[in-house]
């Protein structure tokens, strides 16, 4: 087949054939990739202003603070909720009727998901780019409110724009549970009680004990299988965190919203410290809540289908997950170590013991990932094997890196460096989630694309490379200019910290280009037709997958 | 062993985790190596609860480590008790300093007290060597308590810094930090190594 016919066509991809239920999925996937190119190039502008006037080839105008923080701001909103959340959400509300033999609980509402997290994500980045709002994504009180500095029109637009995420969020919550508890296929004469102890993971606490106590198993076969259980488990947390995020919007909003009238209120009266322990409560739940469940239970969900066999020790997986979810809740502290007026006694039992407990629980899921790995060896070293080593490295890097800094000796010279931005953070997103879930993209190719064959399984292995080496890379030499004293909400104009920011630029741009070999292979797989049909309304609106055909 | 300054303490750290990240990249390498082949043994077991146990040694002894060998982490918990030999009392408002005066010489080994306070926004205070290092900081708090004690074990002279992001206005529209306030805090006294004379 020609280079044109397959830039149009695909390889074998109809897309005619697709069901509702395939086509919602693909439709947020394809924007999360989209978005995954913005926050690639934002981060790009970002790292070459960071090599200084003599190195970076971009005009002065990158340089001005108020573009710079702009870019700054809508940076992890691109990236983490119009990227990370729109491929985690596509992912879950696939795999979660997959996994229980059932029906999604509603297209629609999956539609308005996807939907609602690309409007919010282009209203918060047009609200940045226009009126150059630039509060940061910690939107610290009182500098979301200091209409000195920003624009009101530019701040209504940005909460706007993440209240809609948080709503979409909110339609993701309701869709996942609605499937889960759903009494139909498999679970037509479940309880709800049974469902609720099984999402808990009670049940694997159970078997446990009986173990312990040499009697028969609670359950032999559990209501809910693991990759579900770690779905439903760190949706709570999702809940949690939108609630939070979505609070701390419409405080926002009302102050923004009573200057816009001529009331000027007093942001005093809304304690500052007080505040700051609200929204890391919050906050800290995407990362420390539903990346790391959500992550554990991906990696569990792969291990079995990549080697088709049981888990290992999926009784402790379950009950591990219990406990990942209730650490998930008193951690917050570990982002305040460097506030004074936070009591020690919270920063030594959040911030330090409890943070602790992450390795822990971490550790136990790649423990479990990779035992049970191994015992079905030998494997064939497919795409989504590859991209799942690449995950574990990713997370066996970046969660030592951050439990190292959650402690009050090293967070005095390491707060607010780049150290934490890059060698934790980058690197947990990056490689660590973003390979994982780009092994769940190999998994569910076929699964979503009926069987269509990949264009070049070359360019896929030069993704990962790229990718890999490229995202370890910046992450890395990010982190060593922390070291250096290096501050992450700082601007350098000068090149300061060269040469490892012209290292870390150099790494960042293969991420870069490895996004775009990866989205060339995927449109001359589909097609523009293909890429353009996903769009279309669904003929089959099945909502399930390998169930016998039903109508929703 | 103790960590006189933070330079001593981060290159320790590099060291350590720079090990660290060879030693977790080349297992998981090695073990998808042999994922692929038919014949891999195991080189060693290692089983369930020592590898817990491995876990949470790791995970407690960090702390452990750190209480014993950074002093200004007992100092922090404990400042309230402790009477500094010197006192400096900041203020910011609007992305401006009020300073204790000129500058200020702090003697070798002299513990410091800094009180630093916000009347608008949630900025930093941070203190850095001429080549860039960070020496320390804390955050900024409107309306809360903000200090810090600190003993200075090497001589030096540092530049002030704000910490915490609080809006483009902290700069110029070519970048320049308006907030930074250079040589501002001089360390005398103290022999070449560190510490008292």
């Amino acid at each position: 087949m020609s280079f044109a016919k397959n830039l149009v066509s695909g390889t074998n991809f109809d897309h005619t054939s697709l069901s509702a239920l395939q086509k919602v999925t693909l439709r947020a996937v394809v924007m999360s990739f989209l978005f995954y190119g913005l926050v690639a190039f934002e981060g790009m502008i970002m790292r070459m202003v960071q090599t200084g006037h003599d190195v970076n080839p971009l005009p002065p105008m990158f340089s001005d603070p108020n573009h710079y923080f702009s870019i700054m701001t809508v940076h992890p909103i691109v990236g983490i909720f119009g990227s990370t959340y729109q491929l985690v959400f596509a992912a879950f509300m696939f795999l979660v009727p997959y996994l229980t033999k059932k029906p999604l609980y509603s297209i629609k509402l999956a539609n308005f998901v996807w939907v609602m997290i690309t409007l919010g994500t282009v209203l918060a980045w047009l609200a940045a780019f226009f009126w150059q709002y630039a509060p940061l994504y910690t939107l610290y009180w009182p500098l979301p409110a200091d209409t000195q500095q920003f624009h009101i029109v530019g701040g209504i637009i940005f909460i706007l724009g993440v209240a809609l995420i948080m709503i979409g969020t909110f339609g993701f919550i309701y869709n996942i549970y609605g499937t889960i508890f759903a009494r139909v296929g498999v679970h037509k004469d479940k309880t709800t009680k049974e469902l609720l102890i099984s999402g808990f993971g009670v049940d694997g606490i159970l078997n446990l004990i009986n173990k312990l106590r040499g009697k028969q198993p609670y359950t032999k076969e559990p209501a809910l299988a693991l990759p579900v259980v770690a779905i439903f488990r760190g949706t709570v947390d999702t809940f949690l965190d939108a609630v939070v995020i979505l609070g701390a919007g419409i405080l926002v909003l009302v102050f923004l919203l009573a200057d816009l009238g001529g009331l000027h209120w007093n942001v005093a009266t809304i304690d500052a410290l007080l505040y700051k322990n609200f929204f890391w409560w919050g906050l800290d739940l995407v990362a420390d809540g539903l990346v790391l469940i959500y992550v554990a239970g991906s990696w569990y969900l792969l291990a079995t289908l990549i080697t088709g066999q049981k888990l290992f020790m999926e009784n402790v997986a379950r009950a591990a997950l219990m406990l990942e979810l209730l650490v998930s809740w008193m951690v917050w502290s570990h982002h305040l170590l460097a506030d004074q007026g936070q009591p020690e006694m919270m920063k030594l039992i959040s911030g330090e013991m409890v943070t602790a407990f992450e390795l822990l629980t971490q550790g136990l899921a790649l423990f479990i990932t990779l035992v049970t790995l191994w015992k079905a060896r030998p494997l064939k070293m497919t795409m989504e094997l590859k991209y799942l080593l690449g995950g574990l490295s990713g997370f066996g890097l970046a969660v030592p890196a951050a439990i190292i800094q959650a402690d009050m000796g090293m967070n005095r010279v390491l707060h607010n460096t780049q150290w934490i931005i890059g060698a934790h953070v980058h690197i947990a997103i990056i490689v660590g989630l973003y390979m994982t879930l780009y092994s769940v993209v190999y998994v569910l190719w076929p699964l979503l694309t009926n069987n269509t064959k990949l264009w070049s399984s070359k360019l896929s292995n030069v993704h990962f490379w790229l990718h890999l080496i490229g995202g370890i890379g910046m992450g890395a030499f990010m982190g060593m200019a922390g070291l250096d004293g290096m501050l992450r909400r700082h601007l350098y104009v000068n090149g300061e910290f060269n040469p490892d920011m012209i290292f870390a630029a150099g790494f960042g741009t293969m991420l870069l280009v490895a996004w775009m070999v990866f989205l060339f292979n995927i449109i001359m797989s589909v097609g523009l037709k293909g890429l353009i049909g996903i769009f279309l309304p669904a003929k089959d609106a099945t909502a399930s997958y390998g169930l016998e055909p039903e109508k929703a | 062993m103790t960590f006189t300054n933070s330079l001593e303490l981060l290159s320790f750290h590099w060291v350590a985790y720079t090990i660290y990240s060879a030693m977790i990249l080349s297992v998981i390498a090695w073990f998808g190596y042999n994922l692929t082949r038919e014949k891999a043994k195991s080189v060693f077991r290692i089983p369930f609860y020592w590898y817990m146990a491995f876990l949470v040694a790791g995970g407690v002894g960090h702390h452990i480590f750190t209480y014993n060998t950074i002093p200004w982490v007992s100092e922090d918990i404990n400042r309230a008790e402790i009477t500094p030999d010197a006192t400096y009392d900041f203020e910011i408002k609007n992305h401006v300093w009020t300073l204790p005066g000129e500058k200020i010489t702090i003697q070798c080994e002299d513990k410091v007290m800094f009180n630093i306070k916000s009347h608008d926004l949630i900025y930093g205070f941070g203190l850095f060597r001429q080549d860039g290092s960070m020496v320390m900081q804390m955050q900024v708090n409107p309306d809360s308590k903000n200090n810090l004690l600190w003993t200075f074990n090497h001589n030096g002279v540092f530049n002030i810094v704000s910490t915490e992001y609080a809006g483009p206005a902290q700069y110029d529209e070519n970048g320049k930090d308006l907030m930074e306030v250079k040589n501002f805090v001089a360390v005398v006294g103290c022999k070449k190594g560190g510490l008292k004379k």
